[in-house]
């Protein structure tokens, strides 16, 4: 039994220290020290857990010494040890970014426990190997995105959030509803073992709907087709919080899915997955019309959320070891860019006070480091070598032909040009052309917001150039997860 | 007893249903509120309606209830309480804000 008890420590740390938290409102000095070094022991005890699993293969730990499947299991695997790495960069850099940024009422209100909560959340949905488990730790980071996102309580922020807790609250409905399916038919909630038993058991009808039950609650959480809440929630609330529900809440959605159809529902992949390429088709197209077609800076940003969504998934479709790898890549890569160039456009608007592109013109002239930045992450967002967008962008499309689905692989090629033209559209206006504002005319200034800008740039750069080291983690994520059978025998032995 | 309260938790979604696609905020509240329930009775039905007692040790019946969904539902329904509590503040916020209740008018406007 490989017993790890580490594999606690990325939900522990955060949960605790927020909590502590609460108890310091008025000590705004010791909120920010305590939350920093909290994400940033996050941060290396995920490296730790990488190299472990890199020598020892999956670990897994048994909450209470309660064997699986009668217990709560944690389980880490290559795919979930990843996945927290770029969740402690990003979350440390957006905290960076919130200290000058968020403002003193917000941060008196609560506002690092509830970013700590959300990172116990995200976390825990990554390292859970219990599907129950799975439902709370959403809850617990949904419930704290509630109250983030209507944080400073303007008018569009209280309308926009009311829509985006109801979307929530319904999706949460379904999930139990799936849970309890689930638990009639097969008897167990442990992950492995729910693989084990349908695998036996076969996947008839049943469960087949199940699965698709399933696919449409974590589409709604993941952005998947189903974003019409996406647009409007991530455009309202500040800066900060804008980029770390960019770039992590809807990448829970896509990890969830991910594993229950890597995991569980593999059976049918003529109709699962199919469906999901469909799905992911349409989600491409129309997050490339919206990306191409608004004129404001947060639309046209949360757009090419969308568009990512339905890429990252046609890896999954093709189910190729290429295609898997390809798509951990673009995942991690979309995790830092998406919140890389939300921090931009957020520091644009804080500049210029407009989020309108028509109203914005010439920006590099004052900004220099800014503006190149931007293209650097514009062009990463594109595929172009040697940044980090490059290789995950290859290894989907490849994937994609591989297994057969050529109209899928190029409509992602396509939705590459949408983000090409929408980016280069935002670049042009914003950067470029004529300087319209003089340095003491602008609304806010840039004290402090380079550093975390600049951070997120090179972890971002550090993975496209630095690919050849991170290759063998990526393939050995993507090993694990084509072969179910290694999480069942870690967890179950 | 497990077919009739199928059929009640169908009965229960179908009027949640139709309340989460009213209009105003508090109908769609409760409307949320009354699919929670339902899907927490759909819970302790899927692990069998109780047949034994409970599953003690040195309890002499041979059949025990299955203590698992009772776990699940009472962790729902907490995450449940708390979530409503919240929605509920946020629509008496909202009500202040924008003095309706109508959410066709809360759609919100392109480009402000």
């Amino acid at each position: 039994m490989r017993m790890n008890n580490g594999l606690i420590a990325p939900v522990v740390i955060p949960l605790l220290t927020g909590m502590l938290l609460i108890i310091f409102q008025k000590n705004i000095k010791l909120q920010r020290t305590l939350s920093l070094l909290a994400l940033l022991a996050v941060g290396v005890i995920s490296v730790l857990l990488m190299v472990q699993i890199k020598e020892g293969g999956i670990q897994t730990l048994q909450l209470g010494g309660w064997e699986a499947p009668y217990g709560i299991s944690f389980v880490g695997d290559m795919f979930s040890a990843l996945l927290l790495l770029a969740t402690s960069i990003v979350s440390v850099c957006c905290l960076i970014y919130a200290f000058p940024t968020i403002g003193r009422k917000p941060e008196k209100l609560y506002f690092y426990p509830l970013y700590l909560f959300l990172i116990t959340g995200v976390n825990g949905s990554f390292l859970t190997g219990d599907l129950f488990n799975l439902y709370v730790f959403f809850e617990v980071f949904l419930v704290a995105s509630y109250v983030m996102i209507t944080l400073g309580g303007t008018k569009r922020q209280l309308r926009e959030s009311l829509k985006y807790i109801f979307t929530n609250v319904i999706a949460s409905a379904f999930f139990l509803m799936g849970v309890a399916y689930l638990y009639s038919i097969t008897g167990t909630l442990n992950l492995a073992d729910l693989s084990l038993r349908v695998a036996e058991a076969g996947q008839d009808g049943l469960i087949t709907t199940v699965a698709l039950l399933f696919l449409i609650v974590f589409a709604l959480k993941a952005g998947l087709l189903l974003f019409f809440w996406l647009p409007g929630s991530y455009s309202v609330p500040p800066t900060a919080i804008a980029a770390i529900f960019a770039a992590l809440l809807t990448k829970v959605g896509i990890y969830a899915i991910f594993r229950m159809f890597t995991l569980i529902f593999y059976h049918e992949p003529q109709i699962t997955h199919l469906l999901i390429g469909l799905m992911a088709a349409a989600t491409m197209i129309l997050g490339g019309l919206g990306a191409v077609g608004f004129g404001d800076i947060r639309k046209i940003l949360t757009y090419n959320v969308v568009i990512s969504v339905g890429f990252i998934m046609l890896g999954l479709v093709s189910s190729t070891p290429e295609g898997m790898a390809g798509s951990i890549y673009y995942l991690l890569h979309d995790i830092l860019i998406k919140a890389l160039i939300f921090l931009i456009g957020g520091t644009v608007i804080h500049l210029t006070g407009t989020s309108q592109l028509k109203d914005i013109s010439g920006l590099i002239r004052l900004h220099p480091a800014l503006g190149w930045m931007f293209l650097i992450a514009a062009l990463s967002m594109v595929g172009i070598p040697p940044l980090s967008g490059f290789l995950g962008k290859v290894f989907t499309i490849q994937g994609t032909f591989e297994a057969g689905y050529y109209g899928f692989g190029a409509i992602g090629l396509a939705a590459s040009l949408f983000i090409l033209f929408s980016m280069i559209k935002l670049f042009m206006n914003v950067f470029w052309g004529e300087t319209v504002l003089c340095e003491d005319e602008e609304k806010g200034s840039m004290k402090g917001l380079l550093l975390p800008i600049a951070l997120l740039t090179f972890a971002s750069l550090a993975l496209g150039i630095g690919a050849e080291g991170i290759a063998p983690y990526v393939a050995q994520a993507a090993e694990e997860l084509l072969d179910p059978n290694r999480y069942i025998q870690a967890v179950m032995k | 007893m497990e077919t009739l309260i199928v059929i009640l938790v169908g009965i229960l979604v179908s009027i949640g249903t139709y309340l989460i696609l009213s209009k105003q905020l508090l109908r769609i509240v409760l409307g949320a509120s009354i699919v929670s329930h339902a899907v927490n009775l759909l819970i302790i039905t899927s692990g069998g309606l109780k047949k034994g007692s409970a599953p003690l040790l040195g309890e002499r019946e041979v059949g025990f209830a299955d203590a698992l969904p009772q776990a699940l539902i009472l962790t729902a329904i907490v995450i449940n309480f708390a979530v409503t509590a919240l929605v509920l503040v946020l629509c008496y916020r909202a009500y202040q804000h924008f003095r309706t209740d109508d959410m066709e008018q809360l759609r919100g406007h392109e480009n402000e």
